[in-house]
């Protein structure tokens, strides 16, 4: 079982780095890009009974450690 | 006073931090390793500036989960003055001590430099012997140095002085120039710039003395 952690910046807070991205791509000619956000992925291999188990420890796990909820939002997806 | 150092796995200020404490407190502080569970009985904490853990996660965020920063937790909800520069500011923000959080800077370059700032409020335990001034350099050196913090947070660090420091000509993108703040019983600071290295001539200034000369009045 594995739990596949997204986590990126809460609507509203500044990303420099989102802002940046963006601008890269239209420098390199790629046009329709109005907008980028950048966040992060965690894979942790997980052993839980069930799935509905794992998701609520993951959460712990997240609001704990894995994001800070002060500017950052997290998508937890429990893959079997 | 007897002070402590905590000390993490790239810990890079630690003994820049030593070095202040013993000039002005003539005591050489505690070295506290982080895998201690327990601070020895001190009048003084300091987190220092670094890159714990390699900055991994984000800044701050392993160091904060360490054995001794709960103990540290425990004890300065009790009362216990602590000061966190730079990576410790971004320590205590991850820990829950402070409020907010450090970002990446606005410009996204390390920037290290000289800084002026305004002492916002000079009535704190870390900044009373600044009589003649509100104005003080200290060495900024920073990535992820950008504070944030949701509006009504900052409506009430505004409403009760608990900014401490403000950056005068704001280097990194921080609310409301933000460069330290205090917790609500006034009793922990954080704050980006380091003061523990302006406190030497040879350092370029000697801004950062007062800072530890309060704290020393604050607790003898």
């Amino acid at each position: 079982m594995k739990a596949i952690i997204h986590i990126g910046l809460k609507p509203g807070v500044l990303d420099p780095q989102g802002r940046t991205i963006a601008r890269s791509l239209a420098h390199m000619g790629f046009e329709g890009v109005t907008k980028a956000r950048q966040g992060k992925t965690i894979e942790l291999d997980i052993s839980f009974d069930d799935a509905t188990t794992a998701k609520l420890e993951v959460e712990k796990m997240c609001k704990q450690l894995l994001a800070n909820t002060v500017i950052e939002d997290y998508q937890i997806e429990i893959v079997e | 006073m007897q002070s402590a150092v905590i000390v993490f796995p790239a810990s890079n200020c630690d003994r820049d931090a030593a070095t202040a404490l013993e000039k002005v407190t003539g005591r050489k502080p505690l070295m506290v390793w982080h895998a201690e569970t327990t601070l020895p009985k001190v009048d003084f904490v300091v987190i220092p500036g670094g890159f714990s853990y390699g900055d991994y996660l984000r800044s701050g965020a392993i160091a904060a989960r360490s054995p001794i920063v709960r103990d540290i937790i425990k004890k300065a909800e009790n009362g216990l003055p602590v000061a966190g520069f730079c990576n410790g500011f971004q320590i205590l923000t991850e820990a829950g001590l402070l409020p907010g959080a450090l970002m990446r800077n606005k410009g996204l370059r390390f920037i290290c430099r000289p800084q002026k700032l305004h002492i916002t409020n000079g009535d704190t335990m870390f900044t009373r012997a600044y009589k003649n001034t509100s104005e003080v350099t200290y060495p900024i050196a920073h990535f992820d140095g950008n504070y944030y913090a949701d509006d009504d947070t900052l409506k009430e660090l505004r409403k009760s002085g608990r900014i401490v420091f403000k950056y005068i000509d704001n280097p990194n993108g921080s609310l409301n120039d933000i460069a330290g703040i205090c917790n609500a019983a006034g009793n922990v600071l954080g704050m980006m710039p380091h003061p523990e290295r302006a406190v030497d001539p040879l350092h370029g200034g000697t801004d950062g003395i007062d800072l530890f000369k309060s704290i020393l009045e604050a607790v003898r």
